[in-house]
């Protein structure tokens, strides 16, 4: 496997015509990992979304090396087949092999739930089986979207040694989470709420995911955001980022 | 890849009966249209083969709602894309399986319901060798139009009018061929197939990545 990086330059998105965030960067290497933080509605599963490629970027890029897996809260599990079969059918298409399926059930805890029809689940074995997906394949890049919702106590504790185990083999693990997190963060990005609305088509200007121009207006909205307001609105801010790896930055 | 893709979609529509569904109805209408009708010969001999047309393109679209929507819902289609696999070879896959689990019980469903609508054999003939050239075509069909309508609210009345102008050159063809010495009409009948079988793919992939957004 080669290594896997993760690089995210003057990102910003829109969402329903309000600027969620933007000037977002972030370069993650092999074995690290960061938390995106804030409340509800901040675009923290929007972040996650436009980084698996499956949202278009309003500004910046989204580059990556290596596959994602992306575990939300859908478990895009089929609900009629039992829980290996579900599994088995993303292994396939992941590559892996059927052996990982239950050594990944056994690693969360599950390898009894081998045999139970997904809709019998609950919603905390079904987030644990929807994991199970995550672990069983190969991608080194893990997104994970508030991967504690659902899971007891103990469950959450063992996600956190599987997050540090994927880390130790080379593993990126970035996770959308309003709560703390079982596992240390090399870097948290925290998003705040953002009242900025664009005016105007929001798709006349829109580049695509690997187009690196921003709108000529960016760099001053993006300004506009924290400091024009009264009340502190600042589009998100940084901790201070660890020794060996390069932080977000506020733009 | 695309073969497990197919396999899934595959195993889905038998498991959950609804593959059985246009089979049932197809022998349903060929066993009800003589009670209705009565059971004069020539007048069913003329009509059985444009009423297995009607029936057949009533038998694909039935599971139009539980074609895309389901997995767009549950988040399969998410998880296909973020592996690099394109909306259109999502849909081409779909649309494959659709076929395979309407189209040959179908034709096969075709016999037993010529029989029962007494219809002659080069008759049946011309219907089954529509039938075979029509429903990828129709497969296609609802392929595109679940893909348009998925995620869209009260969708089934616009199931309806998005279906019935593409679907009616198939039908008018298809059954044309029964009147007007079948060859001509057929060559449409599979132009009009082979037209909805590359465009629903690549149509229906431009609306889930649009409704994606």
């Amino acid at each position: 496997m080669t290594a896997a990086t993760l690089s995210l330059r003057g990102l910003a998105c829109v969402r329903g015509g309000r600027l969620l965030f933007s000037g977002l960067n972030l370069d993650l290497r092999a074995g690290g990992s960061a938390q995106i933080a804030g409340p509800n509605g901040v675009g923290k599963s929007s972040l996650l979304r436009i980084v698996a490629g499956l949202l278009r970027p309003y500004a910046g890029t989204a580059e990556r090396s290596g596959a994602v897996a992306l575990t939300d809260e859908l478990d895009a599990l089929d609900r009629d087949r039992t829980v290996r079969d579900a599994l088995t059918f993303w292994a396939r298409m992941d590559e892996a092999s059927p052996r990982a399926i239950d050594a990944a059930l056994d690693d969360l805890g599950i390898p009894h739930l081998a045999d139970v029809p997904v809709r019998m689940l609950s919603t905390g074995q079904r987030k644990r089986a929807a994991l199970a997906r995550t672990l069983a394949g190969n991608a080194p890049i893990w997104l994970l979207d508030e991967p504690a919702n659902g899971l007891d106590v103990q469950a959450a504790m063992t996600l956190g040694n599987l997050v540090e185990r994927h880390q130790e083999q080379g593993g990126i693990v970035l996770a959308a989470s309003h709560t703390p997190l079982a596992w240390t963060q090399d870097i948290t990005l925290t998003l705040a709420a953002s009242t900025d609305y664009i005016s105007g088509d929001e798709d006349s200007d829109q580049p695509g995911l690997s187009g690196a121009a921003s709108p000529p207006d960016e760099s001053t909205r993006t300004g506009s955001v924290g400091s024009s307001d009264a009340a502190p609105a600042r589009p998100h801010d940084v901790s201070p980022p660890p020794a060996g790896e390069t932080g977000g930055r506020s733009a | 890849m695309i073969g497990n893709l197919i396999l899934r979609d595959l195993g889905r529509a038998f498991r959950s009966g609804s593959a059985w569904m246009p089979l049932a109805f197809l022998l349903l209408i060929a066993a009800l249209f003589p009670f209705a009708v009565g059971p004069n010969a020539t007048l069913l001999n003329q009509t059985g083969g444009g009423l297995l047309w009607i029936a057949a393109l009533l038998a694909s679209l039935m599971p139009i709602d539980r074609l895309i929507e389901p997995d767009r819902e549950s988040g399969v289609i998410d998880q296909l894309v973020l592996r690099d696999h394109g909306e259109g070879t999502i849909l081409l896959a779909k649309q494959v399986a659709h076929w395979l689990s309407f189209g040959p019980p179908l034709l096969i469903a075709a016999l037993p319901a010529g029989a029962l609508l007494r219809l002659e054999m080069d008759t049946l003939g011309t219907v089954i060798l529509g039938l075979a050239l029509g429903t990828p075509g129709l497969a296609a069909l609802a392929i595109l139009v679940a893909a348009l309508t998925a995620g869209l609210r009260g969708s089934s009345a616009l199931t309806g009018l998005l279906v019935l102008p593409l679907a009616v050159p198939i039908l008018i063809f298809g059954a044309g061929a029964l009147h007007f010495g079948g060859g001509n009409a057929l060559k449409l009948v599979a132009a009009c197939s082979l037209l909805l079988c590359v465009i629903a793919p690549i149509a229906g992939g431009a609306a889930l990545r649009a409704g994606r957004e």
